[in-house]
């Protein structure tokens, strides 16, 4: 647990209208630690970047590490909100941390601005007024991969996911929108590495196309396996398997593969090119999407800010749907369950220079919801 | 399911239990010798891995870094025998769980300081890449066909230095009676440390040669312990031969569980839920089958009766 | 050298001021902590039974940790969604009583150590280790395949759960709880230790075969006290997870047995207060090392190689400066 605290000095607020003057104390919780850092350390680094583009002397962020495990974050919001006494929390990476988390913060008042973390029920049955979502809606990655399989003309897709409630998700939202047949339907174990059975059934199959969600450690291990074993049917993945991170590690293996993502590098706004830049000199890497994500709830925070007092919980709501920032998506926009509607782009994996990164070469979905925001009574 | 098929998914099973038997016969060997329980191993897994990957990053060679890490674990296992585990001997199990539990923390936590969180990049090399058509037109990975090779040459290699070299021969009368060798004027101290470093060298070597196909990152390791765990547990602890018979079964187990379990269960149910019961039986198929070991043969199937 | 009883009073006194002090001070946090470094010395009083006096390293006690979790988590759950357990053969609703929650908690502990120990029992040493750590692997697989119950995510409880009289969310009174509970099972770990019972057990550790020649079962005695350590792990795991509101299949993980055996160990085996010390020192630590860096497993990781091997005896035996206990 590292005590970050960026009251950041005066002087560099050049051209910003003097926010509400009641402070702002922002609690990060994400991982930091262990084998899953890579995505927290993005966010981190996002969502900083932004903090100090902006220079904004009432803004306050405590960063706490929650190493993946559910009871330490569920320990440490507690700190935040008894202890450290702050106003909206924010970093969770995983979907079960913030399941253990979110629902308990929002009971208490407290707005809770996720860079990542997108569960159905939150979006859903379970929606809260007190939370939004800046990144995605869990399915909504794999939504995009089921139409772009349909458009590409496959129709009998194999598609494979590990068997939690992630996984199920990722399947179900493929099928949500895949229109054709399924060659097959496997569960993996989670953690899973070896992944040889389930390319020779694949292999087996018939089919014409492969969809796969198998975040981290992972999809570097299909990926690998996969170029090895000979089967050459193309691939859709959602981003969490493509991104900048995980690239570098997978390297040739990867090349050609068409991944869907709400975000990349190369998407023409003005905001979005000094995001990439900046982040670039800052931290000397390219950003991932977590990153692009960490920067925009970062804004989208500050731009609220600007419009309205933390204290008074209705404005500040106000303000948060009102969304008025730059993203780095280009326009921003907020279902009525706090959730972006959004265009979904289809990315291939190419290699620049000595760089693995993704091109984007077309959109999937567009101005897209999520399939829960009718059943959140808000 | 075609015959094809179930040979493919029996060659994958097979190729996974000798990659595990890598890392049991090491541990096997320093628990049957010196009887230390070395939670440590998936950490020396993780070196050898890391080593690979480094060296051959820098230097273009798979060989290189395969060399890398086998000297890189193996200096490391020496290292923490003769800083840390020497002093464990006389302690009880209990002691040790916890010394080598404390190591496993450090080496995470040191190699991601060195090399960040990201995981590392590290690929089959060239011409060991690809498929080849083995008899019956089964289309096989050339690289797994290659390493069921290499550890099945390992395991001759073992058995040849067990049984017909001196060292073999220090090693099981180490395991049989370590106060009557120390007696008998032999070096324990060096034999420790050799047997040691030669554990660490095999699990360095497995690392490296599945981190080519896996994902080399921080804690690649940990499943993999407890599988070879579970591996001399049901082989019988001190026996190689277990260790190799009960890493096959593992690994047979597994994979072929995993396959065949959900086809089952699709018999009684619908494929999503059957999908999801039988992936939920194949991760703990392995451990209902060293509990059912367990609980007819106590010590293993070739470890010594009590 | 402080004497080890003098030790005992030292800490109870702490667990008792601290809090108090944080009370007074407004920092409800210091408070949180230090039930969970309550409801940790619980599980791991319960472990010491076993491991401490019985000699059974078990390194699947999270199964009833988790266990004791997620009978509270399942029951709240369905009084929550006000949505009924089972419907036949007769009406299971769920409940948010912590009395009611306990009593199946430690009933399915129970149950579960009676089958587990039953099984494990017949092997010794190394594989008895290995075929603990197997049941709880068991276990925390089933745990992710269970959808119903959140699988990996997890089940989340929004209101704590109620005992007659307290306002359970409150930290200070959710300690004071956990705090009446420790000291009860610490009571009844020392009447233990004392007892006849007690003593055969011991010596069922030390010389098995003496003990039969008496006339005793050395497998009845370990079997007793497995259950026993179960029972009150498992008490453990309902209180655990009622501080964080939360359950999930981590509750049975590997990791978490270790870090159980560690509690024990820090402290130091088989002394009475040894895992209570070894709880607290183990959160201070989680909480502390954290401010020096983002590697700082590797400061505990040394902390702990330090502590097998130069302390004797754990921390007790360190501050007492006797290696072994002494009746």
């Amino acid at each position: 647990m590292k005590l970050v605290t960026m009251a950041a000095a005066a002087a560099l607020a050049v051209g910003l209208s003097g926010a509400m003057a009641e402070p702002v104390k922002v609690g990060m919780i994400t991982t930091l630690s262990g084998g899953g850092a890579g995505l927290g350390i993005d966010v981190r680094d996002g969502f900083m970047l932004a903090v100090k583009q902006a220079g904004h002397e009432d803004l306050e962020v405590v960063i706490e590490d929650d190493q993946r495990k559910p009871d330490i974050a569920v320990q440490l919001a507690d700190k935040m909100i008894q202890s450290e006494k702050v106003d909206v929390l924010t970093g969770i990476i995983w979907s079960n941390l913030a399941m253990a988390v979110v629902p308990a913060a929002t009971a208490q008042g407290k707005f809770y601005l996720s860079p990542n973390a997108g569960p159905s029920v939150l979006a859903g049955k379970g929606c809260h007024p007190n939370y939004f979502n800046v990144a995605w809606q869990n399915d909504n990655l794999h939504e995009a991969a089921g139409a772009y399989t349909n458009f590409a003309g496959h129709k009998n897709a194999f598609i494979l996911a590990p068997n939690y409630p992630a996984g199920k998700d990722a399947l179900t939202g493929f099928k949500r929108f895949y229109k054709g047949d399924l060659a097959g339907e496997i569960y993996t174990k989670l953690g899973q590495t070896d992944y040889a059975a389930e390319i020779a059934q694949i292999r087996a199959s018939g089919a014409d196309s492969v969809f796969f969600f198998l975040p981290g450690g992972m999809g570097i291990s299909f990926l690998k396996q996969y170029k090895d074993s000979g089967v050459d049917l193309p691939v859709v993945g959602p981003a969490f398997s493509f991104d900048q991170g995980i690239l570098q590690a997978v390297g040739d293996a990867a090349l050609g593969i068409i991944n869907t993502s709400q975000w990349n590098k190369d998407i023409e706004n003005p905001a979005n090119k000094a995001f990439v830049e900046a982040f670039q000199a800052e931290y000397g890497r390219l950003p991932s999407l977590y990153a692009s994500q960490g920067f925009d709830t970062a804004n989208l925070l500050l731009s609220a800010m600007e419009k309205a007092d933390v204290k008074d919980a209705d404005a500040f709501r106000a303000a948060l749907e009102a969304a008025e920032f730059q993203s780095t998506r280009g326009e921003f926009k907020f279902g009525p369950n706090h959730h972006p509607i959004q265009d979904i782009y289809v990315r291939e994996v190419v290699k620049e220079g000595d760089v693995y990164t993704n091109k984007i070469i077309g959109t999937a979905l567009t101005s897209h919801a999520d399939a829960y925001w009718s059943d959140c009574n808000m | 399911m075609s015959l094809i098929l179930l040979i493919e998914q029996v060659l994958n099973g097979l190729q996974f239990g000798i990659m595990l038997f890598l890392m049991a016969a090491g541990l096997t060997l320093i628990f049957g010798v010196m009887g230390l329980i070395n939670l440590a191993h998936g950490s020396l897994y993780m070196i050898g891995a890391f080593c690979a990957a480094a060296v051959a990053a820098a230097t273009g060679s798979f060989v290189l870094g395969l060399i890398a890490a086998l000297a890189g674990a193996a200096i490391a296992g020496a290292l923490v025998e003769l800083v840390v585990i020497r002093r464990l001997y006389d302690k009880d199990h209990l002691d040790q769980v916890l010394a080598t539990f404390a190591l496993i923390l450090i080496f995470s936590e040191g190699t991601r300081w060195i090399f960040g969180s990201f995981p590392l990049f590290l690929d089959v090399p060239d011409f060991l890449s690809g498929p080849v058509t083995l008899p019956g037109g089964i289309e096989y990975p050339l690289y797994r066909l290659t390493l069921i090779v290499v550890g099945l040459l390992v395991a001759l290699g073992l058995y040849l230095l067990i049984s017909k070299t001196r060292l073999g021969v220090q090693i099981r009368a180490g395991e049989n009676d370590r106060e009557m060798i120390a007696a008998l004027g032999i070096d324990i101290a060096k034999l420790y440390t050799i047997v040691f470093a030669l554990g660490a060298a095999l699990a360095g070597l497995s690392g490296a040669l599945v981190g080519a196909i896996q994902s080399v990152q921080v804690g690649m390791g940990e499943p993999v312990l407890i599988l070879a765990f579970v591996v001399i547990v049901i082989g019988g602890i001190g026996s190689i031969k277990g260790a190799l018979i009960g890493a096959i079964l593992v690994g047979l187990t597994d994979t072929l569980g995993g396959i065949f379990l959900p086809e089952l269960l699709k018999l009684f149910f619908d494929p999503s839920t059957a999908t999801s019961i039988g992936s939920s039986l194949a991760s703990m198929a392995i451990y209902i089958l060293m509990a059912a070991v367990l609980v007819l043969r106590p010590a293993g199937l070739f470890g010594a009766r009590a | 050298m402080i004497r080890e009883t003098h030790v005992n009073a030292l800490t109870l006194l702490a667990l008792v001021a601290i809090p108090a002090w944080a009370l007074y001070a407004d920092e409800p946090f210091t408070i949180t902590l230090m039930t969970r470094a309550a409801i940790f010395a619980i599980a791991a009083i319960g472990l010491n039974i076993a491991l401490g006096i019985g000699g059974l390293v078990s390194l699947g006690h999270a199964v009833f940790f988790g266990i004791g979790g997620y009978a509270m988590g399942i029951l709240a759950h369905h009084a929550q969604t006000y949505t009924a357990l089972a419907e036949w053969p007769f009406l299971i609703e769920g409940t948010k009583s912590m009395p009611v929650i306990w009593l199946v908690a430690v009933c399915l502990s129970a149950l579960a150590a009676l089958i587990i120990g039953a099984l494990s029992l017949r092997t010794t040493g190394v594989y008895f280790i290995m075929i603990t750590l197997a049941f709880g692997q068991m276990f925390f697989f089933f745990a992710i395949s269970w959808a119903e119950y959140g699988g990996e995510d997890g089940l989340s409880i929004y209101v704590r759960n109620g005992f007659p009289g307290l306002n359970t969310l409150a930290p200070i009174q959710f300690y004071g709880l956990c705090l009446a509970l420790l000291v009860i099972v610490l009571l009844f770990a020392w009447k233990l230790s004392r007892s006849p019972f007690g003593l055969a057990l011991n010596a069922a550790r030390q010389a098995p075969m003496r003990v039969e020649t008496v006339g005793l079962d050395p497998m009845r005695l370990k079997l007793i006290a497995f259950v026993i350590s179960g029972v009150i792990t498992g008490l453990a795991g309902a209180l655990f997870a009622d501080l964080n509101r939360f359950v999930s299949p981590t509750m049975f993980s590997w990791q978490l047995s270790g870090e159980i055996i560690i509690f024990i160990i820090l402290g130091g085996v088989g002394r009475l207060f040894g895992p209570v010390i070894g709880a607290l020192a183990f959160v201070a630590l989680e909480h502390w090392l954290g401010g020096l860096s983002d590697y700082w497993h590797i400061y505990l990781g040394l902390l702990l190689l330090v502590v097998v091997l130069f302390g004797r005896g754990g921390l007790i035996g360190m501050l007492s400066g006797r290696e072994a206990v002494h009746d």
